[in-house]
């Protein structure tokens, strides 16, 4: 790891290793915007995983990782990135990311694999107050995967599925091992599938937004991290929280985007010192 | 006369058939799966076939477990907390504290020298310290519930080192193992870690009613000889264990109907002599 910043490039990935997709953003400083994106399934080697999604997101645009001149890690295997300058931490990085995607940001839902964070974020889009959970699967993504496993579902299908619910069922367990079991039961019992996966989504959000309350519910709430794919899960915490949520296609990589933007912000303050030694020296030297 | 039992687990549902003397005549179990009446059914048909009864032969019958009110032939239902505790006290009366380990909770249960109870608590809200973190472990790892205190027994610390689980929940532990695993850990070494980790859990939940001697082990995580030994060594003594300790709930349930019967049928002709 190198942490010489070399002050002249253009391009700055962000690589947000989470516990089950790994993200990369390219983020083109001349423009302050976007220009590549990719992800992949983080599996075992969390190197690999980060090496291969920053050679996607080059590839699609034809960039020579080479002239990435800055590499940012963030997410639980930020510490894993060979290729990187920094390493920060994830609740920054969905703070900026979120607060990035949509201006009117006040709080940051990101619910991923294996845990649920609530991060209330001010006007720079700082963190002001934060709240996780990551002690058991209750209120994150593995909760999900294993209804779908009960249910022999693919992950990516339950989402779209649940939107057909009528009578969504509740599902009482708080347990993502024992739920599995009580999905099983209401199966058994003859209940429709969108029913049971509507009720267990609107279960895990009851949690989930007993977590943001715990933050502030006011104003503007975006919400990043895989979750955002399910259109289902959306809906049910779009319903127990009484208001829209901002989402958009880029919501799941508001950790990567996050990662870049901070990058971004510290070379311009040390931009803005070095102009400021020089004009100094520059003084010192005229006098 | 005779009398049942039914404790309908979570996971498996136990009958047990008892004489007048309070003698056991017969066992019947079978995985509870997901129809809970069919299984108290068919664990009572076992253990009525293993000692050629009819249904008749049995004047009263008590279900007990989480699924107690799904036992039709059942004359009355009573908790399996009082069915583990006047069980426990019959096959080892000095019993003072029980720890109940299941399918999917844990319970822990202080009693009296009348095999009643004072005091308990229960974990039924997660997974973590029940049997099915046992059975997670076990499908990650490839290796039969049945041999998993085994291969945690052959653990070398000495020579291996500690292996601590650091994890509580069941999903995040079935990920731990993996890296372990993938670390190339032995499979001796991880179990046994899974058990301590269980073992830990178990006594602070009974350290909520008290860990007053003699503990009494029971449930089905009791045949598990990895778990006996993990408790022994954390609790730092001798616990009750013995080879019905899984039917430990049944049999308090036919001590109850025993009680009952008798009361019932005092001079009452039985359902048989009814019958003829």
């Amino acid at each position: 790891m190198s942490t010489s910043f070399h002050r002249n490039g253009r391009f700055i990935a962000g690589i947000d290793v989470g516990t089950r997709m790994t993200k990369c953003i390219i983020f083109d400083r001349s423009g302050g915007i976007i220009v590549s994106r990719a992800s992949r399934l983080t599996g075992h080697n969390l190197a690999l995983a980060s090496e291969d999604v920053l050679k996607e997101a080059c590839s699609t645009e034809s960039l020579n990782s080479g002239e990435v001149f800055y590499t940012a890690s963030t997410g639980y295997g930020r510490y894993q990135v060979p290729m990187r300058q920094i390493q920060i931490t994830d609740i920054s990085c969905h703070a900026i990311g979120a607060k990035c995607l949509f201006p009117g940001t006040t709080s940051v839902l990101d619910v991923g694999a294996q845990n649920a964070k609530a991060i209330r974020v001010d006007h720079d889009g700082r963190v002001a107050k934060f709240k996780m959970n990551d002690k058991c699967a209750s209120g994150a993504g593995r909760f999900l995967e294993r209804v779908a496993k009960g249910l022999e579902l693919e992950l990516d299908d339950i989402g779209n599925l649940s939107l057909r619910s009528k009578d969504p069922q509740p599902i009482s367990s708080i347990c993502a091992v024992l739920a599995e079991s009580e999905v099983i039961n209401l199966i058994t019992i003859g209940y429709p599938v969108e029913d049971i996966l509507m009720g267990a989504y609107l279960s895990i959000s009851d949690r989930i937004v007993a977590l943001l309350r715990q933050v502030g519910v006011d104003g503007e709430i975006t919400l990043t991290g895989g979750i955002t794919h399910n259109a289902g899960m959306v809906r049910a915490l779009e319903q127990k929280l009484g208001k829209p949520l901002n989402v958009c296609p880029d919501s799941e990589y508001a950790g990567a985007l996050g990662a870049c933007l901070l990058v971004e912000r510290r070379l311009k303050k040390l931009e803005d010192q070095n102009i400021q030694d020089f004009n100094k020296s520059a003084t010192a030297v005229n006098s | 006369m005779l009398v049942a039992g039914v404790d309908v687990g979570s996971t498996q549902t136990k009958a047990i058939i008892l004489n007048e003397n309070g003698e056991t005549v017969a066992r019947g179990m079978v995985n509870t799966g997901a129809n809970v009446v069919k299984a108290a059914e068919k664990a009572f048909q076992l253990a009525r076939q293993s000692a050629k009864l009819d249904e008749w032969d049995v004047a009263y019958i008590v279900g007990t477990g989480y699924g107690r009110y799904k036992v039709p032939f059942g004359d009355t239902q009573i908790t399996e907390i009082s069915c583990h505790a006047r069980g426990a006290a019959y096959l080892f009366p000095n019993t003072r504290t029980i720890l109940d380990i299941g399918g999917q909770d844990t319970k822990g249960i202080r009693t009296n020298e009348k095999g009643e109870v004072v005091d308990f608590c229960m974990n039924d809200k997660c997974a973590a310290g029940t049997g099915r973190f046992l059975a997670a472990a076990a499908e990650v790892m490839g290796i039969s519930l049945d041999d998993l205190g085994d291969v945690a027994l052959r653990a070398n610390p000495e020579q291996d080192g500690v292996l601590r689980i650091t994890n509580v929940c069941t999903v995040f532990v079935e990920t731990e193992i993996m890296n372990h695993l993938s670390k190339g850990r032995k499979a001796e070494q991880i179990l046994a870690g899974v058990h301590q980790s269980i073992a830990a859990r178990s006594v602070s939940l009974l350290r909520r009613v008290g860990l007053n001697p003699e503990i009494t082990f029971t449930g089905g995580v009791s045949r598990n000889k990895g778990m006996v030994a993990a408790l022994q060594e954390k609790m730092g003594m001798q616990i009750n264990v013995g080879p019905d300790s899984q039917f430990i709930g049944a049999i308090g349930a036919a001590l109850f109907a025993l009680e009952r019967a008798k009361a019932r049928h005092e001079g009452e002709p039985t359902a048989k002599e009814l019958q003829t």
